[in-house]
C-alpha cells in the first residue's frame, strides 16, 4: 500500500476527493432535506409540545411564532439548515439537554461495539471466504455457506435474547446487560467515552477485564453479522479473481500456489474489499440499534430507540442526521482509500 | 442430420436439440434448461416449499389455528409444550402455535406490499435514468444516493417516528427505504441495453421512450430484479420484525412475530419457548427467501457468483 | 533423432472435460515430439490447441482429466510429478506467454515487481539483483527506457509493450521451452511482426524449444520449423514448414485455399470443408515421429 502513495499520486486522490466531497455535500443537504421533512409530517404537534395543552390559544400563537412556524416551508428549512451547521440539533424533551451533547457522550459505547465487530469480521470472514473460494464446494466452503446463510436470515434481537439465556441465565458464563457491572459503574472517568482506552488510561486493570468481558458478547454478535457478509462477497470477488488469466501467469512463473491466493488473487479483491468493510460498518450501525436494546448497552441505538419510544423527535431526528453523517464520512473515506490504492483509479 | 425433417423420439430430445425450429421451442428449452439447474439446487427447492407452505398457511389460517390467536385465557397463562398446545401458551394464556399461523398472514402482508410498492418505483426510476441519462439521471440518481446514504433500518425508523407506530407505516417506511438498490440494478443493465443495436431497430421503427422502455428494457431487467426482490425479502422481514420487536411496527395484540418476541422478552428466564418459536418462525421463513434467491440466482443471472 | 536433443515428447495424450451434456473430448490420443526447434500448432478455435499447450503445464482446470502413455520433459514424466516438483518446471524449465497482455499481467502490481517475481521464484536472489536482471531483460525485449518502465502499471502500457514485457517476464528465469499461445493475436497489425521478431531472437539466441500455437497458417509456417496441424482434438498432420505446400491432406489443402492471394485471380475463395471421418482416422504414428 505504501509504494502507491507517491506525492503526485497522492495529489491526484486528493483533487478527485474534492469532487467527491462536492457530490457528499449535495447527498448530506439531501439528508437533511429528509429529516425536515419527517419532522414537519409528525403528528404530534411540535408547539402543543412545548406549550402544553393547557395554553390558551395566545401563548400557543406566540410560542408557534417563536418557533418560526409561521413562515413558509422554504425559510424554515434554512433556518433548519443553519441551526444544524451551528451544530444545533435542538433539545431533547427526554434528558433537558441538548441532542448533540447527548449523542456525544452515548456515541463512543456504540463506536466501541461496532469497531470490535469489524475487527472480528475482517479477520475471521475474510480467511474464511478465501479458504472457501479456493476449495469450493469442500467443507470450508459448506461451513461458510451455512454461517452467511444464517447470519442473513437469523433475526439479531432474537439470537442475542438466546445468547443472554444460554450464556448468562443458564451457565453464567458472561456477564449480563450493561457496560460494567453495576458496582464497577462510575470508578472510571469517561475520558474519551471508549471503556477500554478509559481503563488503560485510568490503569484499573480489574475494571478493564470486566468491561472487556461485558463486550464479548454483543461484540461477537454483531461481528457474527459483519464476518457473514464479509466472507461471502470475499468468496464471490476471489472467485472472480481466480478465474482472471493473471493468475494464470502466476502459475505458469512457478509461484506457490498460497502466494497466487493470499497475494495476487486476495490483492486485487481488497480494493473492492474496501468498499463492502465500509458498508458492512453502516450494517454494523443498524444491527446496534436492537443489539444495545437488549443488552442494555448506552451507545447510540438504545438513545435512538429510548427517543423513539417517547416520541422525542428532535433526539430521533438528531440521531439519524448523525447516523448518516457518520454513514456518508465512511463511504467517503472508503471512497478515497479506493483511489489512493487502485493504481487504475488514478 | 441428413434429413430435412427431424423427428423427435422424445419430449426432453425435442427440449434439448441444439436446432430448435421455433423461437418457441428454442424458449421452452432453455426454460427446461433453467428449470433442470433449478430442481438440481436442492435447497433452493426447499425454500421454495417453504415459501409455498407459508401461503397455503396464510390463507387456510382460520381452518388450521386450532385457538383464536388474540382471545386472553389467563386461567392457561404460560403453559409449556403439550398435545393441546403445540409450542404452549403465553402470558396472556394465548396459544402461541396458533398466533404464528395467524401472524403468518401478517408476514406474507409486509412482504407483498413492500414489493408491489418498492420493485416498481426502482424499476421506473432506474429505466428512466438509465434510458434518458444527462441531468435526468444525474438527478434521479442523486436522489437515490440520498437515500442510500442512511442506514435502512435508522431511515425507516425515523419514518416510523414521524408517522406513529403500525404496521401500514411499517410497510411505508420499509418501502421507501427499499427502492434505491433496484433503482440502481435497473440503471445499470439500461445502460448496457439502451446502446444495443436491436434498441436502435425499435428506435427507427418510430417507437418512442415510454414504448422501448417499457416493452424492451423493462423486461430485459427483470430477471436480476427478480433475484434481487427475492433476496431482499429476507431481510425485509427482519427489518419488519426489528420494526416489531422495538414496539413500532404491528401493535398488540396482533399477532406479529417480532412483536411476540418482544412481548415474551420479560418471561425469558423460565419460560424459553415464548421467544423461542417465534424467532424460529422468523428464522426459517428470511431462510427460505435466502435459499430461492440464491437458487434463482444461479438459473437466471449465472455471471453473477458460481 | 539424438536423445539429448529431445527436449519433451507427449505420446497419444487425451484430455477429457466433463460437462452436463455428457464429456467433452478436447483431445484425443495426439503424440509428438519436440527438440530445440520451434514448432507450430495450427487449428481452428476448438480444436483442442490452447488445451494441449496448457496440459503440458498441468494448468488445466482441476475438472479436467488429462491421460497419456508419456509427457516427459527432458526425460522427465511430467505427468508423474508432484505439484511441488512441478512448480520447479513451471518457468524454469517451461514457460507461456499468453494471448492478451491486458489479461494476462497483474492490475495492480508494478510491471517490474511481476518481472523481479518470477527471477526471485526460482533463484536465490535479492531484490536489488532481481531488478538488475529484470532491467536487462526489459532491454532484452528492446524496451528503451526499461528505469522508466519498470514503476508502470500494466494499465499504462500498450498491447505491444505489455506483451514485450510478458515475454521478458517468462524468459528472465532461462527457461528451455516456451509455449506462445496465440501471442500476438490481440496485438495491432503494425506491431505484431516486432513482437515476432523479439520472440523469434531471443529463443533462437538461447536455443529454446518454442511451441507456437495459432491460427495462423501463413504466420506460423514462415515461423516454425515444422507444423502440427490439428481439428477437433486430433492431429491431422505434421509436415515441415517448407513443405507445407505440397501438403496433401484435405483439411490443410481446404485451410491454404480460404487464403486470398495477391497473385490469385478474382475468383472466390473456396470456404473451409470439413469431414467428420478425420476424426476417426488414425493420423497419429507414422507421420508424427518425423523429426525436424
Amino acid at each position: 500500500m505504501v509504494q502507491f502513495l507517491t506525492k503526485k499520486r497522492f495529489k491526484k486522490a486528493t483533487t478527485q476527493t474534492l469532487q467527491l466531497i462536492a457530490i457528499v455535500l449535495i447527498t448530506f443537504l439531501g439528508l437533511l432535506l429528509i429529516t425536515f421533512l419527517i419532522g414537519r409530517v409528525v403528528p404530534i404537534d411540535p408547539v402543543l409540545a412545548v406549550v402544553g395543552d393547557k395554553a390558551s390559544s395566545e401563548v400557543y400563537e406566540r410560542a408557534r411564532i417563536a418557533m418560526g412556524l409561521h413562515l413558509p416551508l422554504w425559510q424554515q428549512f434554512f433556518i433548519y439548515l443553519s441551526s444544524v451547521l451551528r451544530g444545533d440539533l435542538g433539545t431533547s424533551v427526554l434528558t433537558a439537554k441538548p441532542v448533540l451533547d447527548d449523542i456525544f457522550r452515548v456515541f463512543p459505547a456504540t463506536m466501541e461495539l461496532a469497531f470490535l465487530a469489524t475487527l472480528f469480521g475482517v479477520f475471521v470472514g475474510i480467511p474464511l471466504g478465501v479458504l472457501s473460494a479456493v476449495k469450493r464446494g469442500g467443507l470450508l466452503d459448506h461451513i461458510s455457506r451455512v454461517v452467511g446463510l444464517l447470519g442473513y436470515s437469523l433475526p439479531i434481537f432474537w439470537l442475542a435474547l438466546l445468547a443472554l439465556i444460554v450464556f448468562y441465565a443458564k451457565f453464567d458464563l458472561l456477564p449480563g446487560p450493561g457496560r460494567v457491572d453495576i458496582f464497577y459503574e462510575g470508578i472510571v472517568d469517561p475520558i474519551t467515552g471508549f471503556m477500554l482506552i478509559d481503563c488503560i488510561l485510568a490503569r484499573d486493570w480489574e475494571v478493564f477485564r470486566n468491561a472487556l468481558s461485558h463486550l464479548i458478547m454483543p461484540a461477537t454478535l454483531l461481528g457474527y453479522y459483519s464476518m457473514a457478509y464479509l466472507s461471502r462477497m470475499t468468496r464471490s470477488f476471489m472467485i472472480e479473481q481466480l478465474r482472471q488469466e493473471y493468475i494464470l501467469t502466476a502459475r505458469v512463473k512457478g509461484v506457490a500456489e498460497w502466494k497466487v491466493i493470499w497475494g495476487h488473487a486476495l490483492g486485487n479483491c481488497s480494493i473492492p474489499l474496501i468498499t463492502v468493510i465500509a458498508l458492512s460498518f453502516g450494517t454494523l450501525l443498524e444491527g446496534s440499534v436492537l443489539t444495545e436494546t437488549i443488552f442494555a448497552w448506552p451507545g447510540l441505538g438504545l438513545y435512538l430507540t429510548n427517543s423513539l419510544l417517547n416520541a422525542d423527535m428532535n433526539s430521533v431526528l438528531g440521531s439519524t442526521i448523525v447516523v448518516g453523517s457518520i454513514f456518508l464520512a465512511v463511504n467517503l473515506f472508503s471512497d478515497f482509500l479506493y483511489k489512493v490504492m487502485d493504481p487504475r483509479a488514478r | 442430420m441428413t434429413e430435412k425433417t427431424t423427428t423427435y423420439s422424445s419430449t426432453k430430445e425435442w427440449l434439448l436439440t441444439d436446432t430448435p425450429a421455433s423461437a418457441l421451442q428454442a424458449a421452452a428449452g432453455r426454460a427446461y434448461l433453467g428449470l433442470l439447474e433449478f430442481l438440481k439446487n436442492r435447497l433452493a427447492v426447499l425454500g421454495l416449499m417453504i415459501i409455498v407452505a407459508l401461503v397455503f398457511v396464510a390463507l387456510f389460517a382460520p381452518y388450521i389455528a386450532p385457538f383464536d390467536p388474540i382471545l386472553t385465557d389467563l386461567k392457561h397463562r404460560l403453559l409449556p409444550f403439550s398435545a393441546e398446545h403445540f409450542f404452549g401458551t403465553d402470558e396472556l394464556g394465548r396459544d402461541i402455535f396458533s398466533r404464528i399461523i395467524w401472524g403468518s398472514r401478517l408476514t406474507l402482508y409486509v412482504i407483498g406490499l413492500v414489493a408491489i410498492i418498492a420493485a416498481p418505483v426502482g424499476i421506473i426510476v432506474g429505466t428512466v435514468a438509465g434510458y434518458f441519462g444527462g441531468i435526468v439521471d444525474m438527478v434521479l440518481m442523486r436522489i437515490t444516493d440520498i437515500f442510500l446514504a442512511f442506514p435502512k433500518l435508522i431511515l425507516a425508523l425515523a419514518f416510523v417516528a414521524a408517522l406513529g407506530p403500525g404496521i401500514e407505516n411499517a410497510i411505508i417506511a420499509i418501502s421507501i427505504t427499499s427502492w434505491p438498490p433496484y433503482a440502481r440494478i435497473a440503471r445499470g443493465e439500461t445502460i448496457t441495453i439502451r446502446n444495443s443495436d436491436f434498441i436502435r431497430a425499435i428506435r427507427l421503427q418510430g417507437a418512442g421512450p415510454i414504448r422501448i422502455i417499457s416493452g424492451h428494457i423493462m423486461p430485459l431487467c427483470l430477471s436480476s430484479l427478480i433475484v434481487r426482490v427475492t433476496l431482499d425479502m429476507a431481510g425485509i422481514i427482519l427489518t419488519a420484525a426489528g420494526l416489531g420487536f422495538l414496539g413500532l411496527g404491528a401493535q398488540p395484540p396482533s399477532p406479529e412475530w417480532g412483536a411476540m418476541t418482544s412481548s415474551g422478552r420479560s418471561y425469558i428466564l423460565d419460560h424459553w419457548w415464548l421467544i423461542t418459536m417465534p424467532g424460529t418462525a422468523i428464522f426459517v421463513v428470511s431462510l427460505a427467501f435466502n435459499l430461492l434467491g440464491d437458487g434463482l440466482r444461479e438459473v437466471l443471472d449465472p455471471k453473477s457468483d458460481n | 533423432m539424438i536423445l539429448e536433443e529431445q527436449l519433451l515428447q507427449v505420446k497419444n495424450l487425451n484430455i477429457i472435460f466433463p460437462s452436463p451434456k455428457g464429456d467433452v473430448h478436447a483431445v484425443k490420443n495426439i503424440s509428438f515430439s519436440l527438440g530445440k526447434e520451434k514448432i507450430g500448432i495450427v487449428g481452428e478455435s476448438g480444436s483442442g490447441k490452447s488445451v494441449t499447450g496448457r496440459s503440458i503445464l498441468r494448468l488445466l482446470p482441476p475438472y479436467a482429466k488429462i491421460s497419456a502413455d508419456k509427457i516427459s520433459f527432458k526425460g522427465q514424466d511430467l505427468l508423474s510429478l508432484s505439484e511441488k516438483q512441478m512448480r520447479k518446471i513451471r518457468g524454469r524449465e517451461v514457460s507461456m506467454v499468453m494471448q492478451d497482455p491486458k489479461y494476462s499481467l497483474n492490475p495492480v502490481r508494478t510491471v517490474g515487481k511481476q518481472i523481479s517475481e518470477a527471477y526471485i521464484v526460482h533463484r536465490k536472489a535479492t531484490k536489488q539483483e532481481a531488478k538488475e536482471h529484470t532491467l536487462k531483460m526489459l532491454e532484452a525485449v528492446r524496451i528503451r527506457n526499461p528505469e522508466q518502465v519498470y514503476r508502470l502499471y500494466p494499465h499504462e502500457v500498450s498491447g505491444g509493450m505489455g506483451q514485450r514485457i510478458m515475454i521478458a517476464m517468462m524468459l528472465i528465469p532461462d527457461p528451455s521451452l516456451l509455449i506462445a499461445d496465440e501471442p500476438t493475436s490481440a496485438l495491432d497489425v503494425t506491431v505484431q511482426l516486432q513482437v515476432l521478431a523479439i520472440l523469434d531472437d531471443l529463443v533462437s539466441q538461447r536455443g529454446m524449444g518454442l511451441i507456437f500455437i495459432s491460427h495462423d497458417l501463413e504466420l506460423v509456417s514462415s515461423f516454425c520449423d515444422r507444423i502440427i496441424i490439428m481439428y477437433g482434438g486430433r492431429i491431422m498432420e505434421v509436415v515441415n514448414a517448407a513443405d507445407l505446400h505440397k501438403s496433401t491432406h484435405p483439411y490443410t489443402r481446404g485451410l491454404l485455399n480460404c487464403l486470398p492471394r495477391i497473385e490469385g485471380g478474382n475468383e472466390r475463395l473456396s470456404t473451409l470443408v470439413r469431414d467428420d471421418a478425420w476424426l476417426d482416422a488414425d493420423f497419429s504414428a507414422p507421420s508424427v515421429t518425423v523429426s525436424g
